[in-house]
């Protein structure tokens, strides 16, 4: 890469550091210029930070999730493995 | 997996603590009978079946009675438990007999000789409103991380599941923050790549 001009794979190269605003300052002038100028770039970009938001609300546990009731047995089951360790401490 | 909106709670975490850590059992069965449906939900979620997530939920409880000692005073209870199911449910995950790991590399994105990507890329459709087609959608985003190799998904689910910073989830793996961050970015690119063909827009 010159220190003026930034291809599609430099691009990429750099994408992390400068969501997380880790890029020194001349970097993420070339990186934006690219940017600005090239429709692909701003599609990878987009498409990347979409990536990221979707894996978090994949995951993400909501209130209609949770289950209502506590699973008895489960608890039992835990209750007793615990009381098996604590009776060999 | 996020911790926002929990439900469950005790009117006082301080007594909880304290009860805890004098090995009261009345005080462990109280943090099993108020954390428990919300970590099993969360449990789920990340290995996919409920027997495994009552295994993990269980395994998480009784590390949590272990090392009660290393609770800090000015964290959450339920914080603290999210973190141990966490670590439980990858620990779960590798322990699973998978069929063999496929290597990213062939959902990298590639270059010409000029740095130009070398396949179109297409926009993606807004995000639907329906929630069936929701549901779907995150069905299929989770299926492509669970089915990453094993070093990429684990950094893939502390950084941006769990939001843990690089220095934490370098800790927690045992690799340095660099490692974390290569491979953090290989696996966003692959699963940018796997959702391409799901997303891509005018898709039918």
């Amino acid at each position: 890469m010159s220190a003026t001009r930034m291809t599609c794979r430099d691009m990429v190269q750099f994408l992390m550091d400068y969501l997380s605003e880790e890029l020194p300052d001349d970097t993420r002038t070339v990186f934006e210029m690219h940017v600005n100028a090239c429709p692909d770039c701003v599609t990878y970009l987009a498409t990347y930070r979409e990536t990221i938001v979707l894996c978090r609300e994949s995951f993400t546990v909501r209130e209609q999730d949770v289950p209502v009731e506590v699973p008895e047995d489960l608890i039992q089951a835990i209750l007793a493995a615990q009381k098996k360790i604590a009776g060999q401490a | 997996m996020s911790e926002t909106g929990t439900s469950a709670a005790v009117a006082d975490e301080a007594a909880l603590v304290a009860g805890l850590r004098a090995r009261r059992p009345d005080a462990f069965e109280t943090m099993v009978r108020v954390y428990t449906p919300r970590l099993l939900a969360v449990a789920r979620r990340l290995v996919g079946n409920d027997e495994d997530a009552r295994d993990v939920v269980q395994d998480a409880m009784l590390s949590a009675y272990r090392s009660i000692d290393k609770f800090e005073a000015h964290s959450r209870v339920s914080t603290w438990l999210h973190r141990i199911v966490v670590n439980a449910g990858l620990m779960k995950l590798r322990t699973r007999r998978r069929k063999p790991e496929e290597s990213i590399e062939p959902l990298l994105p590639t270059f010409r000789e000029d740095g130009h990507y070398r396949n179109e890329l297409p926009a993606w459709a807004a995000a639907s409103d329906e929630t069936a087609e929701r549901n779907e959608m995150q069905r299929i985003v989770r299926e492509a991380i669970l089915n990453l190799p094993e070093s990429y998904r684990e950094v893939v689910v502390l950084r941006d599941i769990e939001e843990q910073d690089t220095a934490s989830t370098a800790a927690a793996l045992g690799i340095t923050p660099n490692a974390v961050k290569i491979r953090l970015h290989r696996a966003r690119q692959a699963l940018r790549t796997q959702l391409e063909q799901h997303l891509r827009r005018g898709r039918s």
